[in-house]
């Protein structure tokens, strides 16, 4: 068999099925060490995936976020990039919706689009200045962003209690004003009678919007032709007068955006921020979109349906939990195992190639006598 | 056993494009085999099948007279199969050894014992004269260091057979010779080489016999001795290839380019050209003639504008480039063929199609608004791709990484030329590439000059300087030192030019 070529387009598939699978096998002998059986824990994870249409809009609406920042970290990736400070860039995306949610009067179909692309500047600005960095001084933008990380998170949660303090609870932002939500009259109806009482929004549809974006971007445009330009090759970029450093500090800057709308659905979606919540909160899905972008190959598609799968192993948590008796965070494990066997495919060849070598040893051994 | 290696009808496809068409070569012990093809002929395909990148579509390969299936390098290293690779795989920041160990690495109590691998190196290095520091970064030792280091690597693995992919592509003449030597010492200690190379002069010095394949078909396998160069170049090409290269006389025209007082320093700050004067006139080729490392690839670099200018001037038909970013300078009309086509040339992981289009992709017809005219790039690309006679598996959808070298080069020449710049840098534009295809670039350089365009051509391969350009001004140092008639010179004269000779100004280091 044609092994290269015929496996090129193939490979990027199956390592990610692969690996799921192995993540499964996995997670199931974990689940039958702690003396459960497996097969109770998963029916129970996939009925609360898909038992019904409340949990299949509950599942949706919990890949929101993680499309997007998914979208985040591929967009930087495309670019030669390592966007890792999606949760910064989400967190303040999410903090100046909500501050525009709370102190600006208009009616919703004003309101919800300046929040949205209000959250998009944030994170584009928070992005921005990693990216500057890089360009200018070639200083990493892993250290930076992650430095940023912590600003923004601190910076949040000391907003929060000196702007914009909830007088009841100090642990939570004041209330938006109540045109200040995704709901769509006609689609907020219709989402109702199909999955009725999932908080499923309009925030799937700028999700699924911003995937095609990201898509157009990348593979149709001028400026997604030098994107790719950069990231693959920025000597050859510079040589066919490319400006490689405005490049960079742009694709930081546009992941920054896609963060930052996630922020602000995801706040808006919730009604407030709150303070417990957010460390831990905005990490686990500013760093989900890391393990979406890998596994869904830093494209539209794969990170659109990465994130269903992430976002489905996340919805279906608490039932098996619940029924179950599976603690949760089994699923945390698998998520990170799938991570961990895409990033290293190659690993899976490795183990096939091993048992070949030694029975080839022995040719080897054979003399040649040189016959002249 | 007469064969240590022996591939017998082996066929390899690329999605039905047939790289490999039932090709069959037997390698003898100590012998060195030359295997000779114009660029794209499939001769890399064949040893990546050898050396088990890739597996064949038909044919068998057997090893010491076993029939094997190679389905990984790994499984070739075990049968003491070894591969220098046209492109080296080293690790810039690593050490001499750390690279060679890498993969094998021998441990004491835990920690990885680079002392005694270090100890065992610079024996094997003295064994073959190979001259190489255990110790050095590979960042810090020339081209031809970094060659011998892969050489090391397979020696430290044991192997007994090697294959070199195109080794002197990338060595000066000097270098060539000394590699010349080491694989004769590595034969007489019992090694059996395959040796893939274009140039007919060093298979006629080292090979015992060679193998010819053409466009994917075994052609035949000759004694070395019992034929000479001209017969080798016409089973390569298929027809008879004339050496000479066919030109009328220049017609020169004004100055195109104009440089003066031009100083450039390189990476480690260096003056490296200093105070250069040149000036390039419209219908001419100027060849440049120097020693490697005297300054020519930062003089390029600059004109082109991928290198900052510290002092001087550039002039293109009166127009100031000093200052000007590269996109303008494009505009302006350089068209730039650079030496280093992995580097500069391609985005190897891009579409043939997309490669076609990279100094354009942003004009119309090939993108409009912002938004990329895929139509427009395919049929340009069509048309580039048959007129220059690209070939690839997949056409324009092929990605440049699975091109041929050759193919690679005619597709950069192709686009570099068809946008009728004013002044075109050709920078090494045939190194590594095989007879026809020289050929074919050197009629291409020439139909620019007749078209009236100026062409600044770089090479080390004297010949090709003498051979194809009208003037030739030799570089020494950083500065032009004499700027000859092509056809009133001869190597003689430019090599002791080139060495410093005849120029009585102070030759001092900066
Ligand atoms: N991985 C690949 N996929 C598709 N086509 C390839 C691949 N590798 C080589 N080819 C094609 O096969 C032909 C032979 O290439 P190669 O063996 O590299 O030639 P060469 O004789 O110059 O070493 C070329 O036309 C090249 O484009
Ligand atoms: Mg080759």
């Amino acid at each position: 068999m044609n092994k290269k070529l015929a496996n090129f387009n193939w490979r990027k598939i199956l390592i990610p099925i692969f690996s799921i699978i192995s993540a499964f096998i996995i997670g199931a002998i974990i689940i039958a060490a702690s003396g459960k059986n497996p097969l109770d824990a998963f029916s129970a994870l996939f009925s609360g995936i898909f038992g019904n249409t409340y949990y299949i809009g509950e599942w949706l609406f919990r890949s929101v976020p993680i499309i997007l920042t998914g979208l985040a970290v591929a967009f930087a990736f495309r670019t030669g990039l390592f966007n890792i400070g999606a949760p910064g860039q989400l967190a303040m995306g999410g903090l100046t919706a909500v501050v525009i949610g709370i102190f600006v009067q208009l009616p919703w179909f004003f309101h919800m689009p300046l929040m949205i692309i209000g959250g998009g500047l944030a994170g584009f600005l928070w992005g921005l200045i990693p990216g500057i960095l890089k360009a200018r001084y070639r200083v990493h933008e892993v250290v930076v962003s992650i430095m940023l990380n912590y600003t923004a998170l601190y910076f949040v949660n000391y907003a929060i209690l000196k702007f914009i303090p909830n007088p009841t609870n100090p642990a939570q932002s004041a209330a938006m004003q109540p045109s200040a939500t995704l709901n769509v009259p006609g689609i907020t109806e219709l989402v109702a009678a199909i999955f009725p009482n999932s908080r499923l929004n309009f925030g799937f549809l700028i999700a699924i919007a911003a995937c095609i974006i990201f898509a157009f971007i990348i593979n149709k445009t001028s400026f997604g032709y030098e994107l790719r330009a950069v990231g693959l090759n920025p000597s050859a970029a510079e040589y066919a007068g490319m400006k490689v450093n405005r490049n960079i500090a742009l694709s930081m800057a546009i992941a920054g955006a896609f963060a930052g709308i996630a922020g602000a659905i995801y706040m808006t979606s919730l009604g407030k921020i709150d303070v417990e919540q957010g460390l831990t909160g905005y990490y686990l899905l500013g760093f989900d979109g890391i393990a979406v972008a890998l596994l869904g190959n830093s494209t539209g598609v794969g990170v659109f349906l990465s994130a269903l799968l992430l976002g489905g192993l996340k919805a279906g948590a608490a039932s098996m939990q619940a029924f179950a008796q599976v603690p949760a965070e089994i699923v945390e494990i698998m998520s990170s195992l799938i991570l961990l066997f895409v990033a290293s495919g190659y690993f899976f060849e490795r183990i096939l190639d091993k048992r070949a070598i030694k029975k080839l040893h022995k040719i080897r051994q054979q003399k040649v006598e040189v016959s002249e | 056993m007469e064969y240590v290696i022996e591939m017998l009808d082996i066929r390899k496809e690329f999605g039905g494009f047939v790289a490999n068409d039932d090709i069959t070569l037997q390698l003898r012990p100590q012998e060195i085999h030359a295997l000779l093809g114009e660029n794209g002929a499939g001769k890399s395909t064949l040893m990546s099948v050898l050396f088990g990148l890739y597996s064949p579509d038909g044919g068998e390969i057997r090893v010491r007279g076993e029939k094997v299936n190679i389905t990984n390098p790994n499984l070739a290293n075990e049968l003491g199969i070894g591969m220098v690779h046209q492109h080296f795989k080293l690790i810039h920041n690593f050490t001499v050894t750390e690279n060679i160990i890498l993969g094998m690495e021998k441990t004491k109590k835990g920690q990885i014992d680079l002392k005694s691998a270090a100890q065992e190196i610079a024996a094997l290095s003295e064994k073959y004269n190979l001259n190489v520091d255990p110790n050095a970064k590979i960042e810090d030792i020339s081209v031809g260091m970094q060659q011998r280091v892969e050489i090391l690597k397979m020696l430290y693995r044991h192997a007994e057979i090697l294959i070199f992919d195109e080794p002197t592509a990338v060595l000066t003449p000097q270098e060539i010779e000394e590699l010349m030597q080491i694989m004769k010492r590595l034969v007489a200690e019992g090694k059996s080489i395959i040796l893939i190379t274009h140039k007919l002069a060093e298979i006629k010095e080292v090979a015992d016999r060679c193998t010819v394949i053409r466009r994917g078909k075994y052609i035949d396998t000759v004694n070395v001795g019992e034929v000479n160069e001209n017969e080798l170049a016409a089973l390569m090409v298929g027809r008879e290839v004339s050496f000479v290269v066919d030109k009328g006389p220049a017609t020169p025209g004004a100055d195109v380019l104009k440089i003066e007082h031009l100083t450039v320093k390189d990476s480690r700050g260096l003056k490296v050209v200093n105070d250069l004067k040149l000036s390039v006139r419209e219908g001419e080729i100027l060849g440049i003639a120097g020693i490697d490392g005297n300054g020519q690839e930062e003089l390029v670099e600059a004109i082109a504008g991928l290198r900052k200018i510290e002092s001087g001037k550039i002039e293109l038909l009166g127009t100031d480039l000093t200052k000007m970013p590269i996109r303008k300078r494009t505009q302006t009309g350089i068209g730039h063929i650079p030496a280093d086509r992995h580097k500069h040339g391609l985005v190897l992981d891009f579409l043939l199609s997309e490669n076609m289009v990279l100094q354009n992709y942003y004009e119309a017809p090939y993108s409009k608004t912002g938004i990329l005219n895929q139509k427009a790039i395919t049929d340009y690309s069509e048309r580039l791709t048959a007129e220059f006679d690209v070939r690839s598996a997949h056409g324009i959808k092929s990605s440049a990484r699975s091109m041929s070298g050759g193919n690679q080069q005619k597709a950069i020449i192709a686009r570099e030329v068809d946008r009728s710049p004013k002044f075109l840098i050709a920078s090494q534009p045939t190194r590594g590439l095989d007879v026809g295809a020289i050929e074919f670039i050197h009629s291409k350089l020439i139909e620019e000059r007749d078209k009236n365009r100026a062409v600044l051509l770089i090479s080390f391969e004297l010949d090709e300087v003498l051979n194809v350009s009208d003037r030739i001004a030799v570089i020494c140092e950083g500065k032009i030192v004499a700027v000859l008639d092509a056809d009133k010179t001869n190597e003689k004269e430019l090599g002791y030019l080139m060495a410093g000779g005849k120029y009585e100004g102070g030759m001092t280091h900066e």
